[in-house]
This record gives C-alpha cells, structure tokens and sequence, in this order.
C-alpha cells in the first residue's frame, strides 16, 4: 500500500510572504488539476499536457481574482511525485491569500508545515539519508508555523471562539446528558427545535465572525475606489480633497505588468485604493478617455465607486448613462457644487445621495460616514475587534460553518438530534483546531460538571 | 516446580469479566482454571441490580455477538426489561433489564460449572509465579499454598484487591458486600512493579419491600413489546409478568440531614482518600455540588422476584450508618422503611491501566493479563466486555494464534480499551455513548453485523449462533434486494394513497428503498404500496433495514472517516521502538511515547498531547526503516 492514497490534495503558497514580483500557489494531490481548473478559465488543465505552463484567470464565480500563469506537472514526476499545480500570481499578499483561499473552499486542504517535503520522502522521491532533516524540516517550520499562528491569534480572536465552543459544548453536553442519562427528568430534553434554535444562533456567531475577514481584508490592503462622473463635474477636486497633503499616500507598485499610478486616500481610516488617477487627472474623464468598455471594467473590479454628478447643472444623459452603469456597485453618489445654486433635480435619483462641495471641503466626512456604514454596518470605531485575517483559520471557520449547515439541513428534515449532534460536533472539534489542541475528555468534563447524575 | 494441577489458563476472580474471560478460554479449547475467593459470589451483582442501559446495553449485545454469556444468561433471568431513548434516533437506543440477582448469579455459575474445561474452584490467590527472569507468567499460589501451573494468567480482582469499606468513621478490609480482601495479590503486584492506583465506589443502602409505601412513588414499568439482549432469544419467551421500579425523591428534609452531617461524611473528613467517579457520585456529594437543586430523582429497584431486597438507585452513600436510617425515613415512600443493609464506599486497587497492550495484557509480564474494575472500570458490562478480550487472548496466545483486538469503529469494547489503554484512566471508567466517535456505527441493531463473524473467527460462536446469523443476514440481503427492485410509480392509485397517509404525490417512479430514505416514512408504509415480502421479515431486521437505509447517507460519512482512520491503524509501530532515537519529536510526545508504547499510528495519534507534527516525524521514520 502506498501512502499516497491516504492524503487529500494539500495547497499553500509556497513564495515568502510579503511583496514579491509573483507569488506562487501550489496545489499537490490527486485532485490537484481539478480544484484548480475549478476557479480557472484558460485552457482545460485537466487536459493540457504535462510540464506546460499556462495563461489564464482566476475568478471567483463571476468575479476576476486575477491573471495568471499555471504550470501544470503530473505525476509521477513532480517534487512530490503526485500532481502538482502552481499557480503564479501577481505578488500581492491579498490576491495571493484570496487564490489559496479559493483552492481551500474548493476542496484543497491547508498543506502542514513541511508537508510537501514529507510528501516527497513518503513517495520515494527523497532517498533514505534525507529522511532526518525532512523531520527536522516538519518540527522546524511547525516551530516557526506556531510561532506566527500564536502572534496571528490575539486574544480576542481565540476569546470569542473559545466562547463559541464553549456554547456549543453546553448544547452537546445537554443532547449527551440527554443520550446516557434518559430517565434523568431534572434535565430538559433537548428537542430538535432547542437545537435548531441553537444552531441558528451558532450559524449567525460564524457568519459574523467570517464576515470579519473580509473587513480585516479591507483594513489590511484598502477599498479599490473609482471615481466617475462627466467631464467637469469636479472629480478632479474631489480628488485632491481626498488626496490632502496629510492623508495622500501615493505608492509606485514596481515590478508589477501594469504600469498605473495607484494613490491611496485615509478616510476615517480606510485606505481607499484610488484606482486610475492619472488617467483622472490628465483628462478628468475617465470615461471618455477609457471608453465604456473600460471603466465597466473598472466598476466590475471597484470595491466602491464615487459617482460624482453636478448639482449646479441639470442631469444630462450622459449622468443617467453612469448612473445605470454603476447601480449594481457599491455606490455612493455625491452631488457637488453645493456652494452653486443648486438645478438638479434629484427626484430623477435612485437611491441615496450626499451633497457635497469638493472645491470648499463640504459635508465630506458625510461620505466617510457612508463608506463606513457600507463595508462595515457602522462598526468601524471598534479598532481592537476580532478581525479573522488567517488563511488557515478562515478555511476551519468555513469548514466548520458547512458543518453547521449541514445540522440545519439535517433538523429540517426531521432527523433526530443525536445525527445533528454528528455535525454540530463536528463543528466545534474544528473550532478548536483554531484555539489549538482540545483538552482530553472536555465533553465529558462538561457532562458531569454541568449536570448532576449518578445512581 | 512442583504444581498441584496444570492449566492453560487461570483466572483470578469470579465477577463479571471473570466468568466471561473464563468461559471463553474454555470454549476456545484451553483448560481453565476458575479461582474465587468465594463460590457463593460468582457472577455476583454488589451493586444495582440491572444490566444495560445507555452504551452499557450495546456492549451487552456485542459481548452476545462474539460469543460470550452475559446476554444469554440476563434474558434467562430478567424481572423487567426496557427499551431506553426510543425517542431518539438509531445509534442511541439501548436495551436495560432488571435483573433476579440471585438467579443471574446461580444460572451464570451452573453455566460455568457445566463448562467443558472450565474448573471452578474456591481459593485466593496470593501470588504470581513467574520465571526465572521475571518476565512471564507461569503459574500461581493460593493462600493455602497450592500452586497451580498456568501458561497465561487473567486477574479480575474486582473491588477486592486490597479492597476496604467504608461507612462512617468506620473503614475495614473486606471485598465487596463483606467478602474477603485480597491482599497478598495487592502486595504482589506492587513487589512485581506494577503502577498500582486507588479508586472509590459505592453503593446506596437496601430496604425492605414490604415496608415501603407504594402509593407515594411513581410506578416505572417494563415495556409490553418485546426485546432481548441476545440474539438467539425469541420473542416466544419475552417475561410477561414483569416486576416494576419506583420513582421517588429526596426532599429538603433529606438534604438538611445529610448536610448537618457533612463533618461525618467520610468523603469530606479525609477518610476516602481513592477518586470516586463523577458520573456516580454519593447523594453526600451531590447536594455539595449541587446544592441548588433542591430534589434529587431516586429509583426504588426490586433485587428479585423472591426476595424483599430493594436497591434505592441515586442514594449511593457512606454516611455514618445513623444519619442512613434518618435519610431513608426522609424519602417519600420510606418514612417506616426498614434498612436491611447500609450503603457504603468502598476503596480498592487498580492496575494503572496504561501498563496493558490492546489485548489486555500486561507489558510487563507476558501472559498476564488484567480485565474489569482491576483496570479502572466500572459496571458489570464494562467488566465484562474485558474479560471476553482477555479471555480470548489468553487463549489465542496459548495456542500460538495471532492476537484480537477490536478497534473503536467495530464495538464499544473497543473504544473502552483503547481509551484505556491509550489515555489510561484518573477515574473509575464508564462508557458513555459521547465516548465513541463511530456511534451511528455502533448500534444495538448491528451488533450481530459487526462481531458475530469476528467471534467465529476466534471459535467462540458456536454452530447454532453461526446458522442463526446467517439464516437472519441472508433475509436481510433479501429484502434489501426486493426494497431496491419493486417500486412505486406515479400512477393515480399510488398519488390517492400517499395522499391519504400524508404524503406529497411522487413526480418519477422510485424504489421502495428510496421511499423508505425520507426520514417519515416506515418499512410498514413501503409495505403498504410494494406489497408483503414472499417471507416474514423479523421484526429485527426490519429495524435494521430501517435504520440502515434512513440514515444511509450519516453511516457512510461515519464509514469515510472509518477507512482513513483505518489506514493510520494498519501502520504498525515495531515492538522494540527506541523513542530516544526520534530526535526531532516534541519533548512531550516523546515521555509520553515512552509511556505507553503506541502499537500503530493511530493509536499513537489519539494520545492526549501528542501533535500532528509528532505523528507526521513518526510516520516518515516508519517509513524510512
């Protein structure tokens, strides 16, 4: 028997962290060329032949994520002599993590510390003498993994989701108590509607917890921002306001195939990514300079768009064209000029505005406020909130919300809840693959600590 | 040397795993000695008087699948039996019965008696003879001086290895219920170099049936439809005239009296200095922990039909014998009871049971072996699903065969001595069904599935069990056949039906199988529109058809996580491992290697503190040998 059958397809970004020209994404395993293909469009990987390298994209659903290069190597020769996949992308630490990310939610599993090395021994590919420095490898990165999981965890992190388990844990130990102790009547029997109830709150805590993530996202790399508007309208001032002397930051991202000027804007403490500011600036209008075909690009890949409209001047076709174009964004739009008398008939306005004066610094902390209540409900004073930002604990928070799920769907179907219980079990041993390793017995423990049995 | 008499096999104690681990040595084929301390207490039950219940139930049944006697001998002699969380869903139904105490003890000694093989005999062992280099066994030595010759040894001491009651400010050296103490073998254990540990247990007082008032209790019967433990049992012969339980309460008034006594109670005075376990605590520690709960469940529990013994479950105690009599008279129902005995605690040694391998025996001594409360257990299935695994081995290792070990995903009796001896114990150990990972694997319906073949295997099922269970799985097959064949079809007669038993019409034809998988639907229904089978289905396989197709779907999960678990168990660690060798492991996983000596990766993965980055440097290593 070989032991490569036991394994599941591992993933992990195999480039060091931190800005690089490209990063790379490797998948080993024997679904390796499957999970890949299934967030890639280019040609069929699964067919293209072996040792090749491959340009295409990857998207999330509909959703560009990134322009790639895939090389393809099937086994048995390949560093671990199973397929292997690497994806190399465009260097950013966030595209990177979304790629990984992506390859997780489509069935990779998280590769261990040294796992691709141990991978390579057990297939034979590493002869005997090495066998000691591949452990060594495993306990030095495992070392080192710890390390940086320990710094990745603060403590309120590991708080709420031992709170969380601690929840959990009192459901379980009443379906439990309920299970071994069945004639015990001081013990409310737990009905599938208690538990669906339970469940439902569960599901909630871990939706909130993921939805974290992706404001640790935002806070970390910045909200892709365009402006749009018609020539004239005032982007231009409203970029410079955006851009003052004390909050612009303008970065020149070298080694990158796109040669874009992207500036950054603070706003109430979000980096806004201003994208295409050059081309705003030499011809304020982005989208006649562009074309519609681009700046629908750039509204498709924008994580806000500023439309800017002239509240001095009566709405054009042109207004309405962006206006229809941009409806699906997430979109603020802001009436300028407020210091003109105002012609605009807003009534023609979908939706909610903000009036603003770009030229004289008016009403903009309004628009901070909506960028706020936006990506983050209102939510964005809490600096020290639990902010999911892990690979590793974002894929266990996935995995174990599909459990959760998965009890939901079981208690719909009128299942009894010692089988939900398999699931919601399942849950909560994920969740302390977060906190680290689970204290023997713990379900046990809380059985007897919180019940009072015995004959 | 000079033996009185040669034997293959010797046990030592005629409790529970005792008589098991006895009975299938014999039945194996290998002479056995049975040695009891007393002969009137063999299968003898020193506390409640059922067998069964939650988990506990389920082993009885994979005990009677293998081959062994418990089951058999508590149909035979059962006062009421009942089907416990028939509310919840397939994998946590257990059966309990109410057992004659007396009668399971003389129907289970004249089965041991009859045996082929098998020798009982009253004596008490003081101690193991080994061989020149102290490394095996080879026979023992009673009190009386005889030596017998053995080529493996079982010990199931029970509470009476160095066993001492308490009841008060009074504690003295006996065995369970008054018996003897055995004391020389405690000794001897130690002096061998054993890690020996100290546990508590206790049992609550009797009363006196004819004193009690009825009227103030709530009745708890038995069930009217049949079932039994084992499967050769027919429902021909299920108890008509089955004998009831009592429900009653402690009351405030109980409470004062036991804590204006709380300075006497021996548990808090320092007196009990073993770990009692927390799933059995006395009514003293009870109302300490939970002082809140102002009443506490109490079942009156009839010792047998032709006796006036009753067991008042819930009221373990080792109270001062006084402060007894005033908590009885407390109890609604017992305010003129009559104590026939006084609850008590009782202390013994255990065989620290990490020492043991998966077979039960000891790493210490080859061709020992320990089974029951001697390694940290309790109850009497607990006892008695060991001493089936040690009796069997014993026998196995006598005859040269290779060794049997049940792994967590084929029985209860597996999860226990894995967890046994893999984490070792701090408690007396019950299995709970929360303690299994596999439970919706290991039913009470499949028992019989799981083991009866294993137990062929060993030569432990006879020819009838055998016929029996393949007569029951070649009907299974059958109608598993017919189920996935006949079906029913979107034609208007079939829509009238489903609709008039509550159901939506059906859009393609479908299998009765597929009918059966929606969670409301029953076989009797599927009956209902794809006709009777040519052949009475037995109403246990029905079940098993139910269940096995309802939650098709939760199994086969259970069975992928099985299969890769299954993987890591087939990788064997070799015997005489250097752990010092592994320099990379953590310092931790490494002392606790050295402790228990894991025998395949698996086992080695479920250590407590051990990581997987330990397993991953362990399982290059293996593979680099």
């Amino acid at each position: 028997m070989t032991l490569t059958q036991e394994f599941d397809t591992i993933a992990a970004i195999s480039t060091p962290l931190g800005e690089g020209a490209i990063a790379i994404v490797r998948l080993s395993g024997t679904d390796a060329l499957k999970i890949a293909q299934s967030v890639y469009k280019g040609k069929n990987l699964t067919q293209v032949a072996s040792h090749t390298i491959n340009y295409g994209h990857i998207f999330e659903e509909k959703r560009l994520v990134d322009e790639v290069m895939v090389s393809v190597m099937r086994a048995p020769k390949t560093f671990t002599r199973e397929d292997i996949v690497e994806i190399n992308t465009h260097g950013g630490i966030a595209v990177t993590q979304e790629i990984l990310q992506l390859l997780l939610r489509n069935g990779a599993r998280l590769a261990e510390p040294g796992e691709f090395t141990k991978r390579a021994f057990l297939n034979g590919r590493i002869d005997l003498a090495q066998a000691e420095s591949v452990m060594d490898l495993i306990r030095a990165k495992t070392d080192k993994a710890a390390n940086i999981a320990v710094k990745q965890l603060d403590g309120s992190l590991s708080k709420m989701i031992n709170n969380i388990r601690q929840e959990i844990l009192e459901s379980l130990a009443q379906v439990e108590v309920n299970i071994d102790y069945p004639e015990y009547d001081d013990v409310e029997t737990m009905t599938s509607q208690m538990l669906l109830e339970k469940t439902a709150h569960f599901e909630q805590l871990l939706e909130n917890l993921l939805s974290t993530a992706k404001r640790g996202k935002i806070l970390r790399e910045g909200l892709k921002t365009a402006i749009i508007g018609r020539p004239n309208v005032g982007k231009s001032s409203l970029l410079n306001q955006l851009l003052r002397e004390e909050k612009a930051i303008v970065t020149d991202i070298a080694g990158t195939t796109r040669d874009v000027i992207t500036e950054f804007a603070n706003i109430g403490g979000v980096p806004l990514e201003l994208v295409d500011t050059a081309g705003i600036r030499e011809t304020d209008d982005l989208v006649e300079a562009i074309g519609v075909e681009r700046s629908k690009k750039a509204l498709a890949e924008a994580d806000l768009v500023l439309l800017v409209l002239d509240a001095s001047n009566e709405l054009t076709d042109k207004d309405l064209e962006l206006l229809e174009l941009s409806k699906n964004s997430n979109r603020i739009v802001l009436l300028n000029k407020t210091d003109l008398p105002e012609k605009i008939d807003s009534t023609q306005i979908s939706g909610d505005f903000i009036r603003i004066s770009a030229l004289k610094n008016e009403n903009l902390n309004a628009v901070e406020e909506k960028i706020n209540q936006i990506f983050f409900a209102g939510e964005i004073e809490a600096k020290d909130a639990t902010v999911l930002s892990n690979a590793r604990h974002i894929s266990i928070v996935e995995e174990a919300l599909k459990a959760l799920k998965e009890a939901n769907s079981g208690l719909a179907l009128g299942l009894p809840v010692d089988l939900i219980q398999v699931d919601v079990t399942r849950c909560w041993q994920l969740l302390g693959e977060i906190t680290g390793e689970a204290a023997p017995d713990e379900l046990i423990t809380q059985l007897f600590s919180q019940f009072c049995l015995g004959k | 040397m000079n033996f009185q008499e040669n034997y293959d096999v010797v046990v030592i104690g005629g409790g529970h795993a005792g008589v098991e681990a006895s009975l299938a040595a014999a039945r194996m084929g290998s002479k056995t000695l049975l040695m009891t301390i007393n002969l009137n207490m063999v299968a003898f039950m020193p506390c409640n008087p059922s067998i069964g219940g939650s988990a506990k139930g389920i082993v009885v049944r994979e005990i009677d699948a293998l081959g062994g006697e418990m089951g058999r001998n508590i149909d035979k002699t059962y006062i009421q039996m009942k089907m416990l969380n028939t509310g919840k869903g397939p994998a946590v139904r257990a059966l309990r019965a109410q057992a004659d105490k007396d009668e399971y003890a003389d129907s289970m000694k004249n089965t041991v008696s009859d045996q082929e093989n098998l020798t009982l005999r009253q004596g008490m062992v003081e101690e193991l003879i080994l061989d020149e280099e102290k490394k095996k066994v080879i026979g023992i030595k009673t009190s009386t001086g005889t030596k017998y010759g053995a080529k493996a040894v079982i010990i199931t001491t029970g509470t009476a290895l160095r066993g001492e009651i308490i009841i008060g400010e009074l504690k003295y050296s006996s065995g369970p219920n008054n018996s003897l103490s055995s004391i020389g073998l405690a000794d001897n254990l130690r002096e061998i170099g054993f890690e020996i540990g100290r546990f508590k247990t206790g049992t609550p007082p009797r009363v006196l049936a004819s004193s009690i008032d009825y009227d103030k209790t709530e009745i708890q019967p038995g069930d009217e439809a049949p079932n039994h433990f084992s499967f050769m049992s027919s429902d021909e012969n299920y108890l008509k005239d089955q004998i009831p339980c009592w429900l009653t309460y402690t009351t405030e008034n109980s409470h004062t009296i036991l804590r204006g006594n709380l300075h006497r109670a021996p548990l808090f005075s320092g007196i009990v200095k073993g770990v009692g376990p927390r799933y059995c605590p006395s009514i003293e520690d009870k109302i300490t922990r939970f002082a809140d709960k102002p009443r506490h469940q109490l079942f009156l529990e009839p010792e047998g039909r032709n006796t006036e013994e009753v067991y008042i479950g819930g009221l373990s105690t080792s109270m001062p014998e006084d402060v007894q009599f005033d908590l009885v008279k407390s109890i609604p129902g017992l305010e003129n009871a009559q104590m026939m005995r006084p609850g008590y605690a009782i202390e013994y040694d255990v065989v620290m049971p990490h020492q043991l391998r998966p077979t039960l025996e000891t790493k210490l001594v080859s061709g020992l072996f320990t089974a029951g409360q001697t390694n940290g257990t309790s109850g009497y299935e607990e006892a008695a699903g060991q001493g089936l695994v040690a009796g069997i081995n014993a026998a196995l290792k006598v005859q040269g065969k290779s060794e049997f070990i049940l792994k967590r995903s084929e029985a209860y009796i597996g999860v226990m001595i894995d967890d046994l001896v893999t984490k070792g114990t701090l408690e007396p150990y019950r299995l709970l069904t929360s303690r299994a990972e596999y439970r919706l694997i290991l039913r009470h319906d499949n028992a019989d599935r799981r083991l009866t073949e294993i137990g062929r295997q060993v030569g432990l099922v006879s020819d009838e069990q055998w016929e029996h269970y393949q007569a029951k799985m070649a009907q299974f097959d059958r109608e598993m056949k017919r189920l996935n064949s006949e079906k029913l079809k979107p034609l208007p007669d079939t829509q009238e039906k489903l609709g008039k038993l509550g159901f939506g019409p059906i859009k393609d034809a479908l299998t009765g199988a597929e009918f059966l998988k929606r969670p409301e639907v029953h076989y009797n229904e599927v009956i209902d529109f794809i006709g009777q089978a040519p052949e009475k289905i037995d109403r246990t396989v029905i079940e098993l058809i139910e269940t096995e197709i309802t939650y098709e779907g939760y199994i086969k999960k259970a069975m992928d996580q099985v299969d890769k678990m299954h993987r890591l168990e087939a990788k064997r660690i070799p015997k005489n491992m250097d752990w010092d060798k592994l320099d990379s492991i953590a310092t931790e996983a490494r002392q606790k290697f050295k402790k228990i000596n894991p025998e395949t990766l698996g086992q080695a993965s479920r250590i407590s503190g051990v990581n997987p980055a330990d397993i991953s440097i362990l399982m290059v290593y293996l593979e680099g040998k």
